[in-house]
């Protein structure tokens, strides 16, 4: 990885680059200032504003938010598959030292599927229905390696094994209806995986899939990262997924980050009240289920007239505590939270932590808000049996 | 009260005797609005080729029994292709079923004609999964939503649009959209519309089928809402079909969770949740992620089940989890386990059944099948008889003591 000229982070977006062991390792991926713009013919859609994060090798990033908050416009300018006609793009995006916004399609082709790859939400239709499977694997390693089709079909059937395809001799030859749901998946991430890439974007990776099928596919995700020591974007909407899967999370609201920070800084102290309003509306299984859930009002706003100042301010619930008009009138920096460096937030809410404790988390937690308070939490302990764990007992039980 | 009718060929399932739902309560104490026994739908498979010959059957939904409560609601859980969504296609006639009863209101819907079913429709309506698809986009809201007024003569024609505008409003739309189309709302918003076309007709049972799984996590919550509250209001009760475990634990009280069109566990919200006594259900809630334990630390460890759910054509002999559960063994390949009430409110249809972790050696059901612990016939011992009803018994199987009795 070559060493970039990398200008000093702006105030604000500071977090957002990471700083905490950036001596370690230089981030692979660095996005800065994107925004992404697509005129239509009712007027200019403002899909991402100003947005600024990097990702580095071997760690997973969670980027969370609504159908049209921009997570996946953002993932896409990184793979470079936006339309440059009918696209406006500024910023910068590097990839491994390289600015590839704006590249040329025939250089960037170099890049795509190589080093930075793609798994699909949907691996019905991201896979051709004409072609073998093994076919479509091979020739993604074909593009970016000179190799004969024996080789590569080697390479493929080694993929498929890889990624828990029983019998992968003979599946190699199979096409994908004959696949299920979660064999596909799994073939995506061969497919995704085969040329080694530093950095994989999964968009929504286990939404089409069961439950059951979801953490299998999960956990072989997190082990092949263990393996291939790649950097993982994690988009999706499960806030559940993110919490199992990612290092660091992003969410994401009108186009723009609006809080980033660890996994475990977002999910015990999160302090915009969109990402509140994200955690009291999904109903968890150890909540109390007469309990109402919270959702947030309205609807989310349109890209092509978004809200003035904060986007999130006509469905938040907050802004009376706010002075003034300033909600309305002046869009928030990303400033520092209270809980640890690296963690940022854009609100202009005086002392959030104090209104989640004392407003947000005896709704949603009741039984956290001493924990939190402290901030006394066990420390993550990978993986343990039901029940070992010192906070299961401190989860409500029924009787 | 008759005999079940066995439609078509399945003369090899025996005929449940129906008990009349109006007798009996569930588990709340309350009315049960609808029991359905034994119910079956098998599709069949046709050949390729000129004679289209039938070469087997899907068994989508094979011998399900449960009760509904007035103003209750029961979740149906399951994974794709389980069979949820075709059991409350049944119970609103969407589809015929192949086998078996439904008792609404002392009447029979599986043997009902399409005229005798007209009436019972204004009092089973459903709300579909997709709101894009399930609305017309070429009818306005207006229509979309007087049209089971117009169909079934509720109110007069002149009304029709008073009532519509209630409507919308009782579903927390503006009134005076009624002149839009659907293109012109969002996706929480299309769901409204279609919740307030199933209440237009005031149903007593409305049935669910994955009614936010299409949602943004943010109106997912406005819209269970939503659903609680008409739920109270009109005191309807619901069928809910849902692959989220969370999502349906909030809003029923008692869950049913199916797999490959068998009912593997069936109790109340506390027993299913906090007390999953079979295999599968076991791995199903190890497998939702929960935000709040992962943010906390302590992270589940889940029970990853291997492989896919088998074909329904051809199912596995004996118990149909068998084939991706750790516990199974030749027991489980030669005899279903039956639907075995375990508790006061609580059912489950496992050789093996007890709460994770304590998962007995031998089979508990071995000595009530008349088999010894490997599943053959044993000489002598003669198989209990298992109750059929669709509700819950007086009197269940104690597993510490293994005997029946109620304690």
């Amino acid at each position: 990885m070559t060493q970039t000229n990398e200008p000093a982070p702006q105030t604000g977006t500071g977090g957002l680059s990471e700083p905490t062991d950036g001596a370690a390792t230089d981030p692979f991926l660095v996005v800065e200032d994107l925004t992404v713009k697509f005129p239509t013919a009712d007027g200019l859609v403002q899909a991402v504003t100003g947005l600024s994060y990097s990702v580095e090798q071997g760690k997973t990033l969670g980027i969370v938010g609504e159908s049209g908050s921009g997570k996946s416009v953002s993932s896409l300018a990184v793979m470079g598959l936006h339309d440059a006609k009918r696209t406006q793009m500024s910023g910068s995006i590097r990839v491994g030292g390289k600015e590839v916004l704006g590249l040329a399609n025939d250089k960037m082709r170099r890049i795509r599927g190589r080093e930075v790859a793609m798994i699909f939400q949907d691996p019905l239709t991201a896979l051709h229905p004409f072609y073998k499977v093994g076919a479509q694997i091979s020739e993604a390693y074909r593009a970016h390696h000179d190799v004969s089709k024996s080789v590569a079909r080697t390479k493929a059937i080694e993929m498929l094994d890889r990624v828990g395809i029983p019998q992968a001799r003979t599946r190699v030859d199979d096409y994908p209806h004959q696949f299920s749901g979660g064999m596909r998946q799994r073939a995506m991430i061969a497919m995704a995986l085969v040329n080694d890439p530093s950095l994989v974007i999964a968009d929504e990776p286990t939404t089409a899939l069961d439950v059951t099928v979801q953490a299998q596919i999960l956990d072989l995700l997190q082990e092949l990262q263990k393996d291939f020591n790649s950097a993982i974007i994690i988009i999706t909407h499960d806030l559940g997924v993110v919490a199992e899967m990612a290092d660091d999370v992003m969410v994401m609201y009108a186009g723009r980050a609006v809080e980033f920070g660890s996994t475990r800084q977002i999910l015990t102290h999160p302090e915009m009240p969109y990402t509140w309003g994200l955690l009291s509306s999904v109903p968890d299984v150890t909540a109390d289920p007469e309990a109402r859930l919270i959702p947030i009002k309205g609807n989310p706003p349109s890209l092509l007239k978004p809200p003035t100042g904060c986007a999130f301010h006509p469905r938040c619930p907050h802004m009376d505590k706010v002075p003034g008009n300033l909600c309305k009138t002046t869009l928030p920096e990303l400033t520092p939270g209270e809980h640890g460096e690296g963690h940022v937030k854009r609100c202009h809410l005086p002392d959030p932590s104090a209104i989640y404790v004392q407003e947000i988390l005896p709704e949603i937690a009741p039984d956290l808000v001493e924990m939190t308070i402290n901030d006394q939490f066990p420390q993550k302990t990978g993986t343990g049996l039901v029940g070992d764990s010192p906070s299961d007992d401190a989860l409500p039980k029924e009787r | 009260m008759t005999e079940s009718e066995v439609a078509q060929q399945s003369a090899e399932q025996p005929t449940p005797g129906i008990v009349p739902a109006a007798n009996r309560t569930v588990s709340s104490g309350r009315r049960a609005i609808l029991s359905v026994t034994d119910l079956k739908k098998y599709f069949p498979v046709k050949s390729s080729g000129l004679i289209r010959r039938t070469v087997g059957y899907v068994q989508a939904v094979d011998g399900v029994s449960f009760e509904v409560a007035e103003g209750s609601a029961l979740g149906l859980v399951g994974e794709s292709g389980c069979g949820k969504s075709t059991t409350g296609r049944l119970i609103t006639r969407l589809y015929d079923p192949t086998s078996g009863s439904m008792m609404f209101e002392g009447k029979d819907l599986a043997k009902l004609s399409a005229k005798a079913m007209t009436p019972m429709r204004k009092e089973i309506q459903m709300i579909f999964q997709d709101p894009y698809s399930s609305l017309n986009p070429r009818h306005t809201v207006g229509t979309i939503v007087g049209t089971p007024l117009r169909v079934h003569k509720v109110v007069p024609e002149k009304q029709v649009l008073t009532r519509v505008r209630e409507l919308l409003e009782v579903v927390g739309l503006n009134p005076e959209h009624y002149n839009r189309y659907p293109n012109e709302f969002s996706g929480g918003q299309r769901q409204r519309i279609g919740i307030a076309r199933a209440l237009a007709l005031q149903p007593k049972l409305l049935v669910a089928d994955e009614p936010v799984s299409a949602l943004d996590v943010s109106i997912q919550a406005q819209v269970v809402n939503l659903l609680r509250d008409v739920q109270n209001e009109f005191n309807i009760a619901f069928l809910f079909i849902a692959h989220d475990l969370a999502v349906v634990r909030h809003f029923c009280p008692e869950i049913a969770v199916m797999y490959l069109g068998k009912i593997v566990e069936i109790g109340e919200r506390e027993s299913v949740y906090n007390h999953a006594h079979h295999p599968y259900t076991q791995a199903l809630l190890s497998a939702s992620p929960d935000v709040k334990q992962a943010a906390i630390g302590g992270r589940r460890e889940r029970i990853r089940l291997e492989g896919d759910v088998p074909s329904p054509i051809n199912p596995p002999s004996g118990c149909r989890f068998r084939t991706r559960c750790w516990l199974a063994q030749d027991i489980c390949a030669k005899q279903e386990p039956p639907l075995l009430q375990i508790g006061k409110t609580h059912k489950v249809a496992c050789h093996f059944a007890a709460e994770l972790g304590n998962h007995p050696a031998k089979p508990i059901t071995a000595p009530l099948l008349g088999t010894d612990d490997q599943g053959n016939h044993a000489p002598g011992s003669s198989p209990v008889e298992f109750s059929t009803n669709p509700g819950y018994d007086e009197t269940w199987f104690d597993l510490k003591t293994k005997t029946f009795g109620n304690r």
